[in-house]
């Protein structure tokens, strides 16, 4: 097998050196009824050929060629091609979690890099390796507001991301932290203030809003903010979508920032692997969970990083950590730190035009459901959004998301997103599906 | 006398803050095929940015120049052999890499019609199927994103089998010896934690787990083999002990490399366990992730799995919700589906034979290692080694040098160093789990190296104690990096 | 070797009680086995500690050990100085490095602690047990 770097004449030296006869001795000592005494029922190994066959057949029966009007939480952007020729390096690829740090300066550089370009986006003064994504990334900030504040109870807003929500929900119910959800204002799609100061109290760790929020929509930060800190409570910020930060006004009064990576240059990949992140103010450090890199010196005085405040982590704090979590994401938060690298300060920026522009020119041709200003993802109204659909389809479009699924008081809204690879004539071809 | 390495030539790297310029791109996008829109108009002035301050700026040149020279920088399997101990550091292979970027299975979007996912949907049903058979489980979940989280989901499931049942029961059994994930996850999951000492075989002590199993132990979280790479033998009694009290045996998959092929976690009486497809299925660790944590189960156990499950409708593959049981969901979407490729082709390109003979080969090469180390270092446990083992420094703590000493001398031999100072339960643990696809050549310049260092450490001990020296980076200050911490870059004060 | 006018608990920590107030540390036996501290968790101001329960924890870069209350009183003074310098605690634990100072709510837990003479026998058998 030619991942196995052994000829026979060599295993019969390692035995021989064992002084055994065989390589199924060395399980002998496995009791009989534990044993698995047949093969396993799994094919003969094939030849990469047919490994590369079989997933391309695979690849073919999924979307091949179609043109996707879908966002929701996983947006299709451009992948500079630098950036799989730097992950594909065999030094960032196989390379195992930096903790010798003196043989991993590669990897640990880049997250110091990828650290500082988060605090830049975000606003805020400190952040992490990478949590799994997102949705993960919500539950662990409001794990840490609770840590923080000492109090128990979160609020939501309902234009969450469902899932992330859901996730949040799973959490919550082992951490004793009661979850009450804030609604939206039904004209402008954005949360419904006066809810939100109904629900919250001397007892709320955290508020917790997504902006652009699910429908698309920008959110008024700093008024959340100032009900929040007025009671007492943590603003946790989510972010979805990650090229807004390009052009959107960062959240400088939330405390800590709970975000979606996959837009920069992680494939869509039918979910995953993506890559979350929590940064916070310099104050909450100490309780931000996940890896972090630091800034230090070598014996010898030369500039080094290291993983470090490890006394946060599973492996050292056991049942007392910040979170049990092991992995960062390293090698798809460096396709990030890789996309962020090519379009540098402006390019980001003139991206997030880009993607402005094109959803504002679909949303202007189909009727808008909320009056809320919005980044490159609207919510627009359909009497069937099935039958647009299908329409779409025909045509090898991939329609919005039809809402009914998640919001069923939105039966006729189908999320719609444009970003830099829509092409004119393909959103041409929405607004006639809308037509008929 | 160090045969693997000579020092060589490798530049210097400024952070790509230093190298930025106003002005310089490393970008080109293709011009508007609509009009352009005024950002604060649309959006409000309030909402529109000013520039991303102090964020870079430089060209493709320096990009790629940038990301190759800080490459060189590390360490990798590709270059060679990382001993360390229950990682399962095996070769990963490329065509996964190329498969994962296969266009349609790359770009497809979860919420796309299902109708146009059945090729994605068939490669995740065909690996939950190639797990539970491996396995010995009746059903697999994709949906962990990693090791720590399939063990959270799969303690949320046993939790919720117990609540079905009238008690959720109020604490964990943990062995001594366990990965440091398994009692924070138990806190995650709103468990205590209860230890359990290991006998002087280093395997969980059957009599003291059957004192410590009452109505109040949900579980117990086991490694098996251990992780001193020791085959729980009174596995069978273990799981009898648990089920006649109604409790459940999660089993941490991570040293699955040892059994693949040759012994079933479901044969032998575990409810409920995990994997890492980054160990065991060879999917790259990438610098520290991502990894994938699938997690299979019992019959008993199936309600209570994440939502939705892959199923059978008219159509084909199809997403279940409709699983009033379900803990609800672990994570948005289904899973961390490039790695679901991944470890698919390289169950593929195995096969069942292949992957029963790659169990053999790393079994094979810890025993080798074991033999030609132990006149050398001492081995605590004398219980027969399966994929990995342990070593004690007590030999040349005597000198004055322990393990994390020696492992750092490692490096100056071209070799990463292994697990320091775990498991807890040997005193100045080595813990070495070479893997399959180590070659004779690369274990015996690894066992000439730790001979050397032995010698080094009874001769010349000031060398092992300062170690590393040949390093580009030298032993870095992490008392420094904790006590005042530096998290990201500062422009200069001017 | 150890202060005689400190009291001892056989968790490493120390008291050195004066009037109503104690002031409290770990050992210097303590401080040698974390190593650097990076780090110190110290209770609020006003928090009330139980004798033996933990009260908070002390953190090398490898390693975070709690520390448990040696008696029981509110927190009336915490050593700042340990925030921006933890290495004090390295340095000097029996007096710069010190941690909280504590209004004694029951003054006679202090005669069921180690004198210097027996905690530092005491300290003698942990060694030679290892």
């Amino acid at each position: 097998m030619r991942y196995l770097p052994k000829s026979e004449i060599e295993r019969r030296e390692m035995l021989s050196a064992l002084g055994v006869e065989s390589r199924e001795s060395l399980f002998a000592h496995l009791p009989a009824e534990v044993r698995l005494n047949r093969p396993l029922d799994i094919p003969a190994g094939k030849s990469e050929y047919e490994i590369i066959d079989q997933f391309r057949a695979r690849g073919a029966e999924c979307a091949d060629g179609y043109a996707s009007f879908l966002g929701a939480g996983v947006y299709r952007h451009y992948r500079p091609v630098l950036v799989d020729t730097v992950v594909s390096r065999s030094e960032f690829l196989t390379s195992y979690t930096p903790y010798q740090a003196e043989i991993s300066q590669g990897t640990l550089t880049t997250i110091f890099e990828f650290q500082t370009m988060i605090c830049q986006l975000t606003g805020m003064e400190v952040a992490n390796a990478s949590m799994y994504d997102g949705s993960t990334a919500v539950p662990e900030a409001a794990m840490m507001a609770m840590r923080l504040t000492g109090r128990d109870r979160v609020l939501v807003a309902r234009t969450v991301h469902p899932e992330y929500r859901e996730v949040l929900a799973t959490y919550a119910r082992h951490q004793g932290m009661p979850i009450a959800e804030v609604d939206y204002a039904r004209e402008t799609g954005a949360l419904d203030l006066a809810d939100l100061e109904q629900k919250i109290d001397g007892e709320t760790a955290a508020v917790i809003i997504q902006s652009p929020n699910f429908f698309g929509v920008i959110e008024d930060v700093p008024r959340v903010a100032e009900i929040a800190h007025r009671h007492g409570a943590l603003l946790i910020f989510v972010f979805a979508e990650a090229v807004s930060l390009g052009l959107l006004e960062p959240p400088r009064d939330a405390d800590i920032v709970a975000g979606e990576l996959q837009s920069f240059a992680i494939s869509p990949s039918y979910g995953g692997p993506f890559a979350g992140i929590i940064a916070t103010k310099e104050k909450f450090m100490r309780q931000m969970p996940g890896r972090i890199v630091g800034e230090t010196k070598d014996t010898r005085g030369n500039r080094a990083f290291c993983l470090t405040l490890a006394a946060r982590e599973q492996h050292i704090r056991r049942e007392k950590a910040t979170s049990n979590i092991c992995t960062n994401q390293a090698l798809v938060a460096l396709m990030a730190t890789v996309f962020m690298t090519v379009y540098g300060k402006q390019g980001l920026r003139e991206l997030a035009e880009q993607n402005l522009a094109k959803a504002h020119y679909l949303a202007g041709k189909l009727r808008q459901r909320f009056s809320g200003p919005f980044f490159n993802e609207f919510v627009a109204s359909a009497k069937s959004p099935e039958a647009i659909n299908e329409s779409l389809l025909e045509r090898k479009i991939i329609g919005g998301l039809p809402l009914a699924r998640f919001y069923p008081e939105l039966g006729d809204g189908m999320l719609f997103c444009a970003t830099e690879m829509s092409r004119r004539e393909e959103m041409d071809l929405v607004a006639e599906a809308f037509g008929q | 006398m160090i045969k693997k390495v000579r020092p060589h030539v490798n530049q210097n790297e400024a952070l790509l803050f230093e190298r930025s310029s106003p002005g310089k791109r490393g970008y080109q996008l293709p011009p508007l095929d609509v009009p352009a829109v005024d950002a604060a108009s649309v959006l409000g002035r309030g909402n529109t940015r000013g520039e991303i301050a102090n964020f870079p700026e430089v060209s493709e040149v320096e990009a790629i120049r940038h990301f190759t020279r800080l490459s060189a920088q590390n360490y990798a399997i590709d270059l060679g052999l990382y001993p360390l101990g229950s990682c399962t550091m095996k070769y990963n292979p490329r065509v996964n890499e190329q498969v994962a970027r296969i266009e349609g299975l790359a770009w497809a979007h979860p919420y796309q019609p299902e109708t146009l996912a059945q090729g994605i949907m068939q490669v995740m049903a065909a690996l939950e199927q190639a797990l539970a058979e491996i396995t010995g489980m009746d059903a697999v979940t994709l949906q962990p994103a990693a090791g720590a989280h399939g063990e959270f989901t799969g303690i949320l499931m046993v939790r919720a089998l117990l609540e079905s049942q009238g008690n959720p029961r109020k604490k964990l059994l943990i062995p001594d010896s366990a990965h440091g994930t398994n009692p924070a996850t138990a806190a995650m999951a709103g468990y205590a934690v209860e230890n359990i000492k290991s006998n002087a075989l280093g395997m969980v002590d059957v009599d003291e787990l059957a004192r410590a199993v009452d109505q109040d132990v949900a579980a117990l979280m086991l490694t098996n083999p251990n992780t001193l790479g020791v085959f729980e033998e009174n596995i069978t009694r273990i799981a009898e002990i648990l089920h006649a009290k109604g409790a459940q045996l999660y089993m941490d998959g991570a040293n699955m490399n040892a059994l693949v092929g040759i012994a079933r976690p479901g044969d032998f009486g575990a409810d409920v366990m995990h994997l890492n497809l980054h160990k065991t299925f060879s999917t790259p660790h990438g610098g520290g992730g991502p990894g994938s944590g699938p997690v299979a189960v019992k019959k008993h156990l199936i309600p209570f799995l994440p939502k939705p499950r892959l199923a059978r409708a008219e159509h084909g593959w199809s997403w279940n919700y409709d699983l009033p049981q379900s803990i609800g969901r672990v994570r948005a979407f289904y899973g961390n589906i490039g790695m679901h490729i991944r470890a698919l082709a390289y169950i593929l390109a195995h096969g069942g034979d292949g992957l029963r003979n790659a169990t053999l080969d790393a079994v094979l090469n810890a025993n080798y290692l074991r033999v030609l180390l132990e006149p050398y270092y001492k081995l605590p446990h004398q219980a027969p080694t399966l994929h990995e083992c342990v070593f004690s420094d007590e030999r040349q703590a005597r000198h004055g040098v322990r393990t994390g000493e020696i492992a750092k001398r490692l490096i100056d031999y071209g070799f990463h160093p292994y697990t320091v100072s775990f498991p807890l339960i040997v005193p100045g643990a080595m813990m070495i789990e070479p893997t399959e696809t180590e070659s004779k050549a690369e274990l015996d310049l690894f066992v000439d190296a730790l001979i050397s260092i032995a010698k080094e450490v009874e001769e010349t001990p000031d060398l092992v104690l300062t170690a590393p020296h040949d390093t580009r980076t030298s032993r870095v200050d992490e008392v420094t990096a904790a006590r005042k911490p530096i998290l990201r870059w500062k422009p200069p004060v001017k | 070797m150890y202060p005689e006018d400190l009291h001892y608990t056989k968790q490493h920590e120390w008291v050195r009680a004066s009037g109503g107030t104690g002031t409290v540390g770990i050992t210097d036996y303590a401080q040698q086995q974390l190593g650097d501290i990076v780090y110190v968790d110290l209770p609020k101001m006003g928090t009330s500690l139980e004798k033996g329960k933990v009260m908070g924890s002390v953190e090398s870069v490898k390693a975070v050990s709690d520390i448990y209350a040696p008696v029981s009183g509110e927190v009336v003074g915490i050593n700042d100085a340990l925030a921006t310098a933890p290495e004090k605690l390295n340095e000097s634990p029996h007096a710069d490095g010190w941690l909280v100072k504590i209004k004694l709510s029951a003054p006679d837990e202090i005669s069921g602690l180690l004198s210097a003479a027996d905690y530092e026998k005491y300290v003698a058998e942990e060694e030679t047990g290892h």
